[in-house]
């Protein structure tokens, strides 16, 4: 007769193993497209891994006890007249607590690796070392950060439109074009009411607040056509406000960046 | 200290009117209150369903075809308000904590019963002015978040009416929170202390601190938002120098501590119930009482992390990571505690436990995304989208409106002297179960896969999954049906519960069913151990 740990640890092992085997096998997320994406997906599997093994566990157990301690017709009176367990209560005090923190440390990790730490207002080393690392998040503006950057686009929201400037080329466009793999920075201000950047491939967003512009910094890593969505209730075509990203290799976009271009007036 | 004791009738019982008609009138007795709150409540639920199923029927295609847009953000605006402010803060904290806290704390009623018939008097011509003013101009449509600019400048007098109400919910809110306080630390009979308390009075202790610190924000911050709107003001105006992030914090500094007031008190039923009908003591008294407080605290300070992605420095967003995360750590105590107590029990599989191992199953389901939400990183992606939505229905709906649902059968024979029907009762819960995961699990792969909340339109590939999402709310309204039928046949023609058809040992089951006006023929019986079960027997033998 094998005893009840051997069953015991046979359920946890088979409890992880199944929530792996979910993790790494079930993929729930759009495409990579951005250097953000893959950090993000990262981070996902983890806890995506972490919370399955929690939910199974859990499932098991209340179903389990369910079955097990169900009042059968034959019995009466109580059950054990058990009233805690301070043992236990560390454990599950402890334990819990120690998960939560490296998620949080573990994250922590992650949100600096996709450049959240990196303060926006820096001088032109700091940027330097940094141009692989993209921010996604508000910082108050700085425009020495846009005009040190290769691509710089200002970004106007409004009810229920996106608007995209390029400065270089002096010319406003309704479609976001981009080259690959190069980092883009784009300040963004709303004339309205609140709007929010989103590109679900990108796992980036930022709201756009009237009064107040926010800067978002991203680098597409992937060739295509990409859904920009509004992600704040703005109004009743809050729904229908998305425009697309088009994401092209460095030739493609200067040829549409050439026709789209206005030569400078001198006023 | 010597109220709960004191012989002579708080009522004035020959002024009280008898019969049904007390609850159409402004009785102080509690549990006329009690019952008050529930049945108004769930004639909001019925309006809150009514409206939810209707964002439903217009999200089943892409194209926005129901109703028209404005509408259709009425609707939602509506549809959150009614559920939060009418429904689940209203029933599980006036509902249940009327009818049970004077039973627990061995007192005759509310330590002010005057003050705690105004708070429900508050209820219901708010409520019915609010859906009213779908009439006037159109509803508020600037979500329940009523964030500026929108709210600025969508039409007024929707808007205008929503504040009203919120002012005077939030007020029968506070009024109800100042009651439960005196009523728990002043009423309680003599020889009673604080650690023999059930836990349902710990929760509705801590509940009642978080309405009393946060409730007042959200009235001052909402005052300053009509002063936007009809004088003028540039508080959260940007065109006229006001800072729309500010609202958010304030109104966030209420609205995350709103989450606890709407599940802690359901953590405190659970705890009742549990017990009772797995006929063991509850799990970890001690650490159950200390963890609702740890709660308490964490809860004020979580707020930013609803924005994540607004104006947040990148410090400020680790704290609330941090601080949110570790609002995980008392909840899973609370949590392995429940298993604990099923754990070896003489478990009685009724629509009671039913629904509350339901409630288990789903908070933790809702609880795991929650952390996950808590992570900057995790959030920046899905922040606004329908995987939130998914998560705080997992939180509000599997979580506390299941928990509504098992204290409703569990104290249904107390307040009527009937039992409800139990073949009913799960085939409720089934429908319910089913009905509501088939609703809502399929909205976290939508929100990871770029469908934002709040829309009316979407792009044509999420038609399937919003299509079983759909028929999950199908369900979920045809299960209101056989409830509703079980509640009316049983009224009438239920078998009779007698005082104590549990066998629990909760103070509310020592008197009669119904419970006479002042709760007790004689004088209030002092429990000191709500939760002994297993122990009659071992001193029997």
């Amino acid at each position: 007769m094998l005893n009840k740990n051997f069953y015991l640890i046979l359920i946890i092992s088979l409890v992880f193993a199944i929530s792996f085997w979910i993790g790494f096998n079930v993929n729930l997320l759009p495409a990579e497209a951005s250097i953000n994406a893959p950090i993000y997906d990262e981070l996902f599997k983890i806890l995506f891994i972490i919370g399955l093994i929690i939910f199974i566990g859990m499932t098991i157990a209340v179903i389990y006890s369910l079955f097990k301690f169900r009042k059968r017709n034959d019995q009466i009176g109580d059950g054990i007249a058990l009233e805690g367990n301070l043992s236990l209560e560390i454990v599950w005090t402890i334990i819990p607590s120690i998960i939560v923190l490296l998620i949080g440390l573990y994250s922590y990790n992650i949100y600096d690796r996709m450049g959240g730490m990196k303060e926006l207002n820096h001088n032109h080393e700091m940027m330097s070392s940094n141009t692989e690392k993209i921010w996604a998040g508000i910082s108050q503006t700085s425009e020495n950060e846009i005009s040190i950057n290769n691509l710089s686009i200002e970004v106007s929201a409004m009810q229920f439109a996106f608007l995209f400037n390029y400065p270089k080329g002096n010319f406003i466009s309704g479609e976001l074009h981009v080259p690959v793999d190069k980092k883009i920075s784009m300040k963004m201000e709303s004339k309205d009411v609140i709007h929010a950047f989103w590109v679900p491939e990108f796992r980036i967003k930022q709201d756009i607040i009237p009064g107040q512009p926010t800067i978002l910094n991203f680098t597409p890593t992937k060739v295509g056509k990409y859904p920009i969505i509004c992600a704040e209730l703005c109004g009743p075509y809050h729904g229908g406000m998305r425009a697309s990203i088009v994401v092209e290799e460095e030739s493609d976009y200067n040829e549409w960046f050439n026709k789209n271009k206005k030569p400078e007036v001198n006023l | 200290m010597t109220l709960s004791i004191d012989p002579q009738k708080t009522n004035n019982e020959s002024l009280q009117p008898k019969g049904w008609i007390r609850y159409f009138s402004f009785s102080l007795d509690h549990k006329v209150i009690g019952i008050q709150y529930l049945v108004c409540g769930f004639l909001f639920y019925l309006i809150g369903g009514t409206l939810a199923s209707a964002i439903r029927i217009e999200l089943a295609s892409p194209m926005s075809d129901f109703m028209p847009r404005d509408v259709y953000n009425q609707v939602l605006t509506l549809h959150g308000t009614i559920m939060i402010f009418l429904w689940i803060v209203p029933v599980v904290n006036g509902a249940f904590g009327n009818y049970l806290i004077p039973f627990y704390v061995g007192a005759r009623d509310m330590a002010f019963p005057r003050l705690n018939a105004v708070a429900f008097w508050l209820i219901p011509p708010s409520g019915l002015m609010l859906v009213a003013s779908y009439f006037v101009e159109g509803a508020a449509q600037a979500g329940w978040t009523a964030y500026p600019p929108l709210s600025i400048t969508t039409p007024q007098s929707g808007q205008i009416i929503w504040i009203l109400s919120v002012l005077l919910l939030g007020g029968s809110s506070i009024f109800g929170g100042i009651n439960f306080i005196a009523t728990i630390i002043k009423l309680r009979r003599p020889g009673l202390k604080l650690m023999q308390l059930p836990m349902y009075c710990w929760a509705m202790l801590g509940t009642s601190l978080l309405v009393v610190l946060s409730t007042p924000v959200l009235a001052g911050t909402l005052i300053l938002l009509s002063f936007d709107i009809i004088a003028n003001t540039g508080f959260f105006n940007p065109v006229l120098g006001g800072n729309v992030v500010v609202y958010q914090h304030l109104f966030w500094f209420y609205s995350h501590p709103a989450v606890y007031i709407m599940v802690l008190p359901a953590f405190g039923l659970v705890s009742e119930i549990l017990p009772v009908h797995s006929r063991k003591p509850l799990f970890g008294y001690t650490t159950m009482v200390f963890s609702i407080m740890g709660i308490v605290v964490l809860g004020l300070v979580v707020w930013a992390h609803h924005m994540f992605t607004s104006g947040t420095p990148p410090w400020m967003r680790l704290f609330f990571t941090i601080a949110t995360a570790f609002i995980a750590v008392p909840t899973g105590i609370k949590f392995f505690n429940w298993v604990a107590t099923l754990w070896g029990g003489k478990i009685s599989i009724n629509s009671a436990m039913l629904f509350s191992c339901g409630f288990i199953i789903n908070f933790v389901f809702g609880g795991i995304t929650g952390v996950a939400l808590a992570q900057v990183p995790f959030d920046i992606h899905v922040h606004d989208t329908y995987f939130v939505v998914a998560h705080f229905h997992y939180i509000v709906y599997g979580g506390t409106v299941f928990i509504i649902f098992s204290s409703i059968y569990h104290w249904f024979p107390k307040v009527t002297g009937k039992m409800l029907n139990e073949k009913l009762g799960i085939l409720h819960f089934i429908i319910t179960f089913i009905g509501f995961n088939l609703c809502f699990a399929p909205q976290h792969w939508l929100g990871l896969n770029g469908m934002p909340r709040r829309v009316a339109e979407y792009d044509p590939q999420f038609q399937f999954v919003n299509q079983i999402s759909s028929l999950g709310a199908l369900l979920m309204a045809i299960s209101t049906i056989p409830f509703l039928i079980n509640v009316f046949l049983s009224v009438r023609n239920g078998k009779n519960a007698g005082d104590n058809p549990w066998n629990a040992l909760t103070p509310e089951w020592l008197t009669s069913s119904p419970p006479p006006v002042e709760n007790w023929e004689g004088e209030a019986p002092l429990v000191e151990e709500p939760y002994g079960y297993g122990k009659e027997i071992s001193e029997q033998k």
